[in-house]
């Protein structure tokens, strides 16, 4: 399949010229593509701020709903209807601050969704302060001393919470972005997959070249092995280090929509299924 | 209305939390019923698991009862403190039946309390444990239930325990019936009703059951919510029936995921509701919004209790009416359903479903922790007619889910289900749902939005006038749950030239809503809260005024006597 399926026409992008959020359209595009995912089964769901208008810019269904709340209508999405490929991807900010509640309890419930999030450690859309994950230290027009909060670790604490798929990418190397979006579209189960990208506008400290020098691929790991993943980690906390690729797997987790129990004998999506109305006249009767 | 009085018992249990009040009125009301005697039955109760002073007041009666009373006539207090807790509604005629020694400083000089020693006879049989059975026994024979009805009760409920507590089961059975004929016989203690075998063929059921058999009825197949009082019922009814209905049932980590969750399962062609209380549905309001923009369907549950913010957590109130009508930003329509009864519980819910589909809106039950923790028998439910249509269409390439028409309604299209992309978007949208800033399109789309709302009118529901069809000079109106409270009153004033007027449907109004409030002479409106807000809705809407408000805001709900009394006052 092309990539150009994926593009729909006459768009009127919003994104700054040099945007990281170009490098990773483009390697989604391509990864769905490879794949062979067909627009009409991918429903992709956002949040709000620049990263969350990708849907936009994508041809398939989306909805693009709240800031903070992609992960819930997005499980609800995949949960009534499994047929359909499930992506929900946002920024920083909206995935790890704003919707910080439901990142924490959707990888415990483990939907079969891709979570893709990108990480560049500032708020783009209202111009330039501190996000979740920006460093401490890092000064913006609020936070004029600089960021004072312990940035967030999306990936220790997604490997805490046992998530079944976490994985990081940088931009800075399209292709791998693309092989790791692949693997994480095809893993079943809630899948976490951290994007470094650079913000040209307000984030001048953690630059194209500032990823190069602090990101590295990982090597000689199993994922399965969740210490080990988990002191992966914990290095951007101890060392300022980024390791990139697949940091955990959880094979043996089961799907949310599997484990509510309603696609044991049927797999067809909730709305094909019919009022069982001789079984509620049986319940009234036993009022 | 013509003057009626209900023959009728009102026995109050009284008790702290965990101590078996609900285990006496479970198996009192199902055996009562099923000899004969219409049931009512509420309760009130503390927010807490344990301790405390809880209540269960019931009325056994002959002909239909279904509202609350503050009469006693019988009490049964399981505790030290659980005279007192009652105390205002006490009277000479009430009898206390019960361990004197528990409350005998409690009861003034002049109430009549009869000993009954419920522990020392289930401690002799074998366990204090069994003092409910004795008090089931004792309260079957004074309703001159067959002591085989009771017995094969008892069997069926605790079948499958061990042989001995079976045995001993019956033991204090027999012995609290042995009782009661002795307090018939020794001290004139007698209920005398006629039982009606229509009882026999109708159904038992709660508020919060009423509205889970209506949205099962609405085809139903989401909900996630968060636990919080009075809502809960709900989510616990649809958990214990998902499986058997296709529902998914999820405990959403707040009220935020519930609602969103809501919208993401309408999107993708489910029929969820959103069910949560006050609080919870402040934390909703976002979402509300939201599909007021994606044009969703979606039905909201709102069990009212007393704020602001924790309020009196598990009390009554209808003071959310303003909430549900105003809340979320922007502009957009929405329709607010008040069920009174049971029936229309089930029959609202389940046509909240049906106009939430068809017109793409946000559309509310709104009940209160009276209305569902309330129960009495009533008709069987009717399902047998097919009431889920889905209202969405298979789509086309190049389909539009905003499509501009004159009637501002959309043809509505799910992924999955035809060739073309369904967009939703938060933003401002063109006709595709591709975010717009062009100013001319967002007029269209706000005019297109609203334009449903004409709709809404000419399919809202008329208030129910008593007598029909009558121009009665005095009109009390009222709304939701206090229906059948007033209807009660109305009857035991008695007065021709009174009427009531009550709305099932409290937004947007029928457009003939006013007609009969126009012909009163004297308007009194009825309503659980303190602002009188169905009364400003009236003045803002149908541009009417009534010229006096019936208000309690003290938690719980109002009495038949209290109603009987204020508009006694009014009108004299």
């Amino acid at each position: 399949m092309d990539e150009k399926h994926f593009t729909p026409e006459n768009i009127d992008m919003a994104w700054c010229p040099g945007c990281g959020d170009f490098g990773i359209l483009k390697s989604l595009k391509k990864a769905l593509a490879e794949l062979e995912i067909a627009p009409e089964n991918l429903v992709m769901v956002s949040g709000i701020g620049q990263a969350a208008k990708i849907p936009q810019y994508l041809n398939c269904h989306y909805f693009n709903g709240l800031h903070g709340r992609a992960l819930s209508p997005a499980t609800a999405i995949q949960a009534v209807n499994p047929h359909l490929t499930v992506i929900a991807e946002s920024g920083d900010g909206d995935m790890y601050g704003e919707g910080g509640n439901h990142f924490i309890h959707t990888i415990r419930r483990n939907p079969n969704i891709t979570n893709i999030v990108h990480n560049n450690m500032v708020y783009g859309l209202t111009k330039g302060q501190a996000s979740p994950t920006s460093r401490r230290g890092f000064k913006t027009p609020v936070q004029v001393a600089g960021v004072l909060l312990e940035p967030f670790n999306p990936l220790a604490v997604a490997i805490a919470l046992d998530a079944s798929f976490v994985a990081r990418t940088s931009i800075t190397d399209p292709d791998h972005t693309k092989a790791i979006i692949k693997q994480a579209i095809r893993h079943e189960g809630y899948s976490l997959v951290d994007i470094l990208q650079p913000c040209v506008s307000f984030n001048k400290i953690n630059t194209y070249q500032w990823f190069k020098d602090h990101a590295y691929p990982i090597e000689n790991h199993d994922p399965h092995d969740r210490r080990a993943a988990f002191d992966l980690a914990l290095q951007e906390s101890e060392n300022g280090k980024l390791p990139l690729g697949v940091l955990y797997v959880n094979p043996d987790k089961v799907p949310y929509h599997k484990a509510a129990g309603l696609y044991e004998s049927d797999s067809s999506p909730l709305w094909q299924r019919p009022l069982d109305r001789e079984k509620l006249c049986t319940l009234i009767a036993e009022y | 209305m013509k003057k009626k009085k209900p023959q009728d018992i009102s026995l109050v249990l009284v008790g702290p939390a965990g101590m078996g009040v609900q285990t006496v009125e479970q198996v009192l009301v199902k055996v009562l019923q099923s000899a004969g005697y219409h049931i009512y039955a509420t309760k009130e109760y503390m927010s807490r698991v344990r301790g405390g002073m809880n209540s269960t007041s019931l009325r056994v009666a002959g002909s239909p009862v279904r509202a609350p009373v503050d009469r006693i006539d019988l009490l049964i207090p399981l505790a030290a403190g659980a005279v007192s807790h009652v105390a205002k509604r006490l009277s000479s005629s009430t009898i206390i039946l019960g361990e004197k020694a528990l409350f005998e400083k409690e009861i003034e000089d002049g109430f009549r309390a009869i000993d009954i020693p419920f522990s020392k006879i289930a401690t002799e049989i074998g366990s204090k444990i069994y003092s409910n059975i004795v008090a089931v026994g004792l309260l079957g024979a004074l309703f001159h239930v067959e002591f085989q009805l009771l017995q094969d009760f008892i069997r069926k409920r605790f079948a499958g325990k061990d042989q001995k507590i079976l045995d001993e089961n019956g033991q204090a059975l027999q012995a609290g019936y042995e009782q009661g004929a002795r307090l018939a016989e020794q001290e004139n203690v007698e209920f005398d009703l006629k039982p009606d075998p229509n009882v026999k063929k109708q159904m038992l059921v709660s508020g919060a059951e009423a509205v889970g058999l209506g949205a099962i009825a609405g085809g139903c197949n989401f909900i996630a919510a968060y636990p919080m009082s009075p809502s809960t019922g709900l989510l616990t009814f649809l958990a214990k029936h998902g499986r058997d209905f296709n529902i998914l049932v999820e405990q959403a980590e707040d009220e935020i995921a519930g609602i969103n969750m809501a919208l993401g399962a309408w999107y993708a062609g489910g029929r969820a509701i959103a069910s949560t209380s006050g609080g919870g549905f402040a934390l909703m309001t976002e979402g509300l919004s939201l599909a007021g923009m994606i044009e969703s369907p979606l039905v909201v549950h709102l069990a009212q209790r007393p704020g602001p913010a924790t309020g009196l957590p598990t009390r009554t109130e209808q003071g959310d009416l303003d909430l549900a009508l105003y809340a979320g930003h922007g502009e957009f329509p929405r329709v607010i359903l008040a069920p009174g009864t049971l029936q229309q519980a089930f029959d609202l819910t389940g046509h909240a479903f049906d106009l939430a589909d068809r017109f793409q809106i946000p559309v509310f039950v709104l009940t209160d922790q009276y209305f569902v923790d309330t129960y009495y028998n009533t008709d069987r439910f009717d399902a047998s007619e097919d009431r889920v249509h889905h209202h969405f269409i298979e789509s086309e390439e190049g389909y539009k889910r905003f499509a501009l028409s004159d009637s501002g309604l959309s043809p509505r299209a799910i992924p999955g289900h035809g060739k073309g992309l369904v967009a939703a978007d938060s933003d401002e949208h063109d006709e595709f749902g591709r975010i717009t800033e062009d100013l001319d399109l967002r007029v269209k789309m706000v005019d297109k939005r609203l334009a449903r709302t004409k709709f809404l009118v000419e399919e809202a529901i008329g208030p129910t006038l008593w007598p029909q069809e009558s121009d009665s000079k005095h009109l009390v109106i009222c709304w939701g749950s206090t229906l059948p409270i007033v209807q009660e009153a109305l009857e035991r004033i008695g007065r021709d030239d009174l009427g009531l007027l009550h709305f099932s449907q409290v937004f947007p109004l029928h457009p003939a809503a006013a007609q009969p409030i126009g012909k009163a002479q004297t308007r009194i409106c009825l309503e659980n809260n303190a602002g009188g807000q169905f009364a400003r809705l009236l003045k803002t809407y149908a541009d009417i005024e009534v010229d006096h408000t019936i208000l309690k805001y003290s938690g719980a709900a109002f009495t038949v006597e209290e109603i009987v009394t204020r508009i006694t006052e009014i009108l004299d």
